[in-house]
């Protein structure tokens, strides 16, 4: 389904990613992990297409998406939807008008099918009621949750998911992490998700890929992952600062 | 040294080679796609009804301070007479769309850069594009078209109010003869005149919609990009609109009098 070949870049003199490969198979679900500034989103932007890599390939159902140009690559982003870290929320259109935005750019669907679907799936973010709100008016999860129901409302074969549970309490983040699951369950949909919160990692991930020094440095089940003896990976996992804290 | 010549000449060509390709991008865009008329009304609201003080004050003040120096001049050679034409002629063909393009230059040109600046530096543009949405589609050729068609309706306005102020300063003010006024003003406006000042808004239009988009799609960093991008949007439009006069004034001065 999507496949990264050796992907490299960089900004400026900044070398973000070095040659990266994986390929994730329609309706898996893939957690990335890694360091904070590690490239994750930048990855998660090439494939979709919103960053073009100085070298490599993605392939999205075998067809290599980087020599595309825009319009080419609008027919593409049809098949994905994605949750920007930052919500990324049109600020001048309210919830309701930021959550049905795809059915309104289509104009093939009513006004009042619209306003359903839209008041259904606030209903599964846990924001039922919020339609009228601006993006301003709202908390940094909501925002979040609104950009989930933005991505997800009209049911993308592959979702990307960039650090979905950040910011958000405990409870929301248990049912934001079981929406997902259901999402990916009920329709076969292909899941990316970045996340830093290893609990979710768990459950959402069928496998994890752990991004480090611009390479894909490990990548197993989670079993495998959580078991793992390699410091890199055990530092990352335990949350420690200072490796030497396993001496003592 | 690479940096100077860099600073002086790449970047400058890479602004233009890319404003061509957005104005490729629109034309493109606006023969296929259907337009979203809800935002092309609101951003001709925006650009027309917005602007209207502005373009109101510039083109009174202007016709006035134009019939005035015009007539102190003519007075000591006898021809207060041709003032309200010398007013006319130069309000229809120069002052008109170029003044009434700088003022909307500052006030829109400035507000799409920073809209569409804010919206890239806070990822909504990418936003717009995971949706299946050109940014050229959904946000440029909206207020393109309204450019185009708002600026050339608001030149004809500023030069209308103009005239008139004009008018009433030197009849009023001045004691110049209205009738005879009125007729020479008629006699020495032709009506390439008008279509050449009219012509030149429409073009201004698109200087201002096409400079100000480019300057937000392709907005720097931070607060500090968004500040700089309006700011670059009104002085390169600002610069445009000066320097295409010119050679709008020559071609089609030329043009239109072989016809
Ligand atoms: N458009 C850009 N221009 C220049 N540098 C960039 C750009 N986007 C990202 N970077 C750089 O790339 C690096 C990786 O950024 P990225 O946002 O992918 O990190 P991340 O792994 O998602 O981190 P976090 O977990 O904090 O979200 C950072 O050092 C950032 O400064
Ligand atoms: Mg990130």
């Amino acid at each position: 389904m999507i496949e990264v070949r050796d992907l490299k870049k960089s900004f400026g003199s900044l070398t973000i990613l070095d040659g990266i490969s994986f390929r994730i198979e329609k309706g898996e679900s893939v957690v990335i992990i890694g360091r904070s500034g590690g490239g994750k989103s930048v990855l998660l932007k090439h494939l979709i297409g919103l960053l073009k890599p100085d070298s490599g390939q993605v392939l999205i159902e075998g067809q290599d998406i980087v020599p595309m140009n825009e319009r080419q690559l609008l027919k593409v982003r049809h098949r994905f939807g994605m949750l920007f870290q930052s919500a990324a929320l049109f600020d001048s259109m309210t919830v309701a008008k930021n959550v049905g935005f795809a059915f309104r750019r289509d104009r093939s669907m009513p006004e009042t099918e619209i306003a359903g679907k839209v008041a259904r799936i606030l209903e599964m973010v846990d924001l039922p009621g919020t339609e009228m709100k601006n993006p301003a008016e709202l908390s940094g999860g909501m925002r979040k949750r609104v950009g989930l129901a933005r991505a997800i409302i009209y049911q993308p074969e592959i979702v990307l998911y960039d650090e979905p549970t950040t910011g958000l309490d405990p409870i929301v983040s248990d049912s934001i992490d079981k929406l997902i699951l259901r999402v990916r369950d009920r329709l076969d949909v292909t899941t990316v998700v970045v996340t830093h919160d290893m609990r979710s990692a768990r459950r959402l991930g069928q496998r994890i890929l752990m991004l480090h020094e611009r390479k894909i440095y490990a990548a197993g089940t989670p079993d495998e992952i959580f078991q793992s003896k390699d410091p890199v990976v055990r530092q990352f996992i335990d949350g420690v600062s200072d490796p030497k804290e396993y001496l003592s | 040294m690479k940096s100077w010549s860099n600073h002086l000449l790449a970047e400058p060509l890479e602004g233009l080679g890319r404003i061509t390709l957005l104005a490729r991008e629109s034309i493109a865009s606006l023969l296929t796609f259907k337009v979203a008329w809800r935002d092309l009304l609101y951003q001709i609201y925006f650009v027309g009804v917005k602007s209207q003080s502005v373009v109101l004050v510039t083109g009174a003040f202007t016709g006035m301070v134009l019939g005035a120096q015009t007539y102190f001049q003519f007075h000591k050679v006898k021809m207060d007479t041709a003032t309200l034409a010398v007013v006319s002629v130069s309000m229809c063909s120069e002052l008109g769309p170029v003044l009434t393009g700088l003022m909307v230059a500052g006030r829109v040109g400035a507000a799409i850069a920073a809209e569409l600046g804010t919206m890239r530096v806070t990822e909504q543009i990418d936003a717009l594009r995971t949706l299946a949405t050109h940014p050229v589609d959904y946000l440029v050729v909206p207020r393109l078209m309204a450019l185009h068609i708002t600026l050339p309706l608001l030149t004809a306005e500023a030069i209308a109010v103009g005239i008139g102020a004009g008018y009433l300063v030197g009849v009023y003010l001045l004691g110049i003869d209205p009738t005879y006024s009125w007729y020479n003003m008629l006699r020495y406006t032709a009506t390439t005149d008008v279509v050449v000042g009219i012509t030149k808004a429409f073009i201004f239009g698109g200087i201002v919609a096409l400079i100000g988009c480019y300057k937000g799609l392709y907005c720097g960093e931070g607060a500090q990009g968004v500040g700089r991008a309006t700011t670059e949007a009104v002085v390169y439009s600002s610069i445009a609109i000066l320097i295409s006069n010119f050679f709008l004034t020559m071609t089609l001065g030329k043009l239109l009098h072989t016809l």
